[in-house]
């Protein structure tokens, strides 16, 4: 067989086998499911009803706040003074004091409470007190129910991407977060499986097996050896990740669906009625209109990752994960040769990890420019591209300017790994001497 | 005798009488060179020590010879060819420096060592079963380097290096970390590979195992080569022509050409004298005139042990 393949499967065999790799790797999308079945079971648990009760002087209150399945609303009919010292007795949560003129100086609301108040519910109340007033006031202007009640419009603007030619609506947002989430996990993954392939290289040197390893093979082979096969148990996390993640999904939600589903419903509702105000009725919650509002947030997110064309992203992701992994864990890898200790990295760690940390910073600003010269400049440098690229190419970059990256980024890990094996193979048999830049150097241009 | 013939008999000898020859090595680095026009002949089936303080450039060539670097001049022939990649095979190399994967187990790793010698994996286990047998180990197969003892990683360490029945095997101080009785279960192991026909370079700062072990020696210092041959030719070179005698009585009229270097009594009363003789003499006229006048009870030639013409070479080249 050979060599380079026999050192590729020790090296991932070896790394897949280990227990904090199965950990991670079960961990992982477990952490994952965890943080979404929390905010889900919050969602459900929040959902039970609190009761709040209204103490209305105005009269003009009566009837328009509506029981959902977070709030019910009670009228009391006693005075103010005396609801505030029993209405914690009686099971409240809140107690809402509307003031006679109410109407005239609207700041006079009251809400009373043991604890904070929770500043959904001061939302929801305030909204459908000022919705109410509104109606009042225009009323008392002389405008009918019809027309004010056709005048409430909710308006969800759909931003559409020219460029595209379909003209499918586009969601900035949505672009926004795929780009920086494919721009994090290429940063997160050089960065570990970087140091796994710098601490190879150093438990090889540091455990003296390299001189046997060197005997049989040429040191290119081994230390590509070591890159290909750590890529790929980065590759094999990625994948168990996606499909442990989507498979734990599916079982999750077909368990814990129905609760969730509920959970979610009565989140909707909440909001919709929050933004109906006073005049919506449960009949009004029903509205083609009012589920339209509730669709739509789904619909932007859905219509936004339709738009993307996603084989590109997925393509552009794999390519700039493996070219900038190859880049930089060459470099790793040579810093692990040239030093004698994990201490002694540091000093040759820094060149290494300002591209890397300055992309991910640089990134922000790309965000917001995606098409400027910095934005250019940056997704076309080797060291920085893998990062910066990935988070223009949702956005949507020229075909010209993401060849020319490519390119240059292949030029640079030909370049960056070429580099590394020349100080490599010198420096994994060179022991007990601390090496400065200047011997590095040297060695590059060490013969044979 | 015609060129022709002359040439074909050149060829002969290196191809079958010396596994390995390294003709005018150079190999240099930025501020010093390791290697200067060294030419070594190590012949087969010998076991072939490589004397030399430390940082004389041993390791550089031990180096060379197994492909780890290439030199900047000269060349290195095995069994009558230019190393090439193939010959990784036929080496087998215990490097001083010597380590394994600690978290792999014994078996696993022996296994791919062999592998990357080019063996293929059936091979590889049928050979380790053997060595397994052999050093009574079997037991370790799957254990973890981490759980053995530093001698018992040696020896694992010894089946790497030999388990791909390598022609020529290069040991770089190979009795370092072992206990006595691990040490002459190697010592035994490397004679038997030698009568097995293999070849042995044996480098080493302990002249003991020099003595014991070796046929051939080369002592390079500082770059160059100093000193080579059969450890009887050396010794032959380095003789001093003097001679011991312990005895009774007293010594007189010792003749002039006769030097008497030093005397001593020893613990049970004897006088232990040291003579030295003109290298033209004969040793029978010392002996006759001793008889003459003393009871002797011992009498021989000062031998030079290898640790003096260790010490004497390097001093010599180092003035």
């Amino acid at each position: 067989m050979n060599t380079t393949i026999l050192i590729i499967k020790r090296e991932y065999l070896v790394r897949v086998r280990k227990r904090s790799f199965i950990i991670m790797t079960i961990l992982g999308p477990l952490l994952i499911f965890g943080f979404y079945a929390l905010i889900g079971w919050a969602a459900v648990s929040s959902a039970s009803q609190k009761k709040i009760a209204i103490v209305d002087e105005s009269g003009q209150f009566s009837g328009q706040f509506k029981d959902d399945d977070e709030l019910a609303f009670t009228y009391e009919k006693q005075p103010l003074e005396s609801a505030k010292k029993t209405f914690v007795k009686q099971g409240y949560e809140a107690l809402v004091f509307i003031p006679k003129d109410v109407i005239k100086q609207p700041k006079t609301v009251q809400i009373f409470a043991e604890k904070n108040v929770n500043f959904n519910l001061q939302n929801n109340i305030e909204r459908a007190i000022s919705k109410q007033i509104e109606t009042i006031k225009l009323k008392d202007a002389g405008i009918n129910q019809q027309i004010i009640q056709d005048a409430k419009v909710k308006v969800s603007a759909q931003t559409v991407n020219l460029s595209k030619a379909d003209q499918k609506s586009s969601n900035s947002i949505a672009t926004m977060i795929i780009g920086w989430v494919c721009a994090f996990m290429i940063y997160i993954s050089v960065f570990i499986y970087g140091t796994q392939v710098m601490r190879g290289v150093m438990e090889e040197k540091t455990n003296r097996i390299v001189e046997v390893i060197i005997s049989s093979v040429k040191p290119i082979q081994l230390m590509m050896g070591k890159i290909i096969g750590v890529g790929l148990v980065g590759l094999t996390q990625f994948l168990l990740w996606i499909t442990l993640t989507v498979t734990l999904f599916t079982v999750g939600s077909a368990v814990v669906g129905d609760k969730a589903t509920r959970g979610q419903q009565a989140m909707q509702t909440s909001g919709a009625a929050g933004a109906m105000g006073g005049q919506a009725t449960v009949e009004a919650m029903n509205s083609p209109e009012a589920k339209q509002a509730q669709q739509s947030v789904v619909a932007d997110v859905m219509q936004a990752i339709d738009s993307l064309n996603i084989p590109l992203i997925v393509g552009c992701f794999l390519f700039y994960f493996l070219g900038g992994y190859l880049l930089y864990s060459a470099l790793f890898g040579a810093v692990g040769a040239a030093v004698d200790n994990e201490t002694e990295t540091q000093q040759f760690m820094v060149p290494i990890t300002i591209p890397i940390i300055g992309a991910i910073a640089i990134s922000q600003f790309v965000v917001k420019d995606p098409d400027g010269p910095l934005a250019f400049w940056t997704s076309m440098f080797p060291l920085t591209s893998p990062i910066i690229m990935m988070v223009r190419v949702p956005v949507g970059v020229p075909a010209w300017q993401l060849i020319l990256s490519m390119a240059l980024l292949v030029l640079g890990f030909v370049g960056t790994t070429w580099l590394a094996a020349r100080i490599y193979r010198v420096g994994i048999l060179m022991y007990g001497k601390k090496p400065s830049y200047k011997e590095l150097s040297k060695w590059v241009f060490y013969k044979g | 005798m015609p060129p022709t013939v002359t040439l074909y008999f050149n060829h002969f000898t290196s191809s079958v009488t010396n596994i390995l020859e390294t003709h005018h090595l150079v190999k240099q680095y930025a501020d010093h060179r390791a290697l200067d026009d060294v030419s070594l002949s190590v012949p087969q089936g010998s076991i072939f020590g490589l004397l030399g303080p430390n940082g004389a450039g041993k390791t550089s060539l031990i180096r060379i010879v197994n492909q780890i670097t290439a030199p900047d001049a000269g060349e290195v022939i095995l069994a009558g060819e230019r190393l090439k990649p193939g010959h990784i095979r036929r080496i087998g190399y215990l490097p001083e420096e010597r380590g394994l994967y600690k978290k792999m187990k014994v078996g696993e790793q022996l296994l791919y060592l062999a592998q990357l010698k080019g063996l293929t994996e059936k091979q590889a286990m049928d050979k380790l079963k053997i060595w397994f047998v052999k050093f009574d180990i079997k037991t370790w197969w799957d254990k973890q380097v981490d759980d053995l003892s530093k001698g018992m990683q040696q020896k694992v360490q010894f089946v790497a290096t030999v388990m791909h029945d390598p022609d020529l095997i290069i040991l770089d101080e190979p009795f370092s970390g072992f206990d006595p009785i691990n040490a002459n279960l190697i010592k035994d192991e490397i004679l038997e590979l030698r009568d097995r026909g293999k070849t042995i370079i044996f480098s080493t700062h302990r002249m003991e195992s020099v003595e014991e072990l070796c046929d051939h020696i080369a002592l390079i210092n500082r770059s160059h080569k100093v000193l080579d041959g059969t450890k009887q030719a050396i010794k032959q070179q380095f003789k001093t022509h003097t001679y011991h005698v312990e005895y009774q009585g007293t010594l007189t009229d010792l003749p002039p050409a006769f030097t008497v270097l030093n005397t001593r009594t020893t613990d049970d009363g004897f006088t232990r004298t040291n003579i030295q003789i003109p290298p033209d003499a004969a040793v029978n006229d010392l002996v006759r005139h001793l008889l003459d006048r003393v009871t002797v009870r011992s009498f021989g030639e000062n031998i030079p042990s290898m640790n003096d013409i260790f010490i004497k070479a390097v001093g010599q080249t180092n003035a």
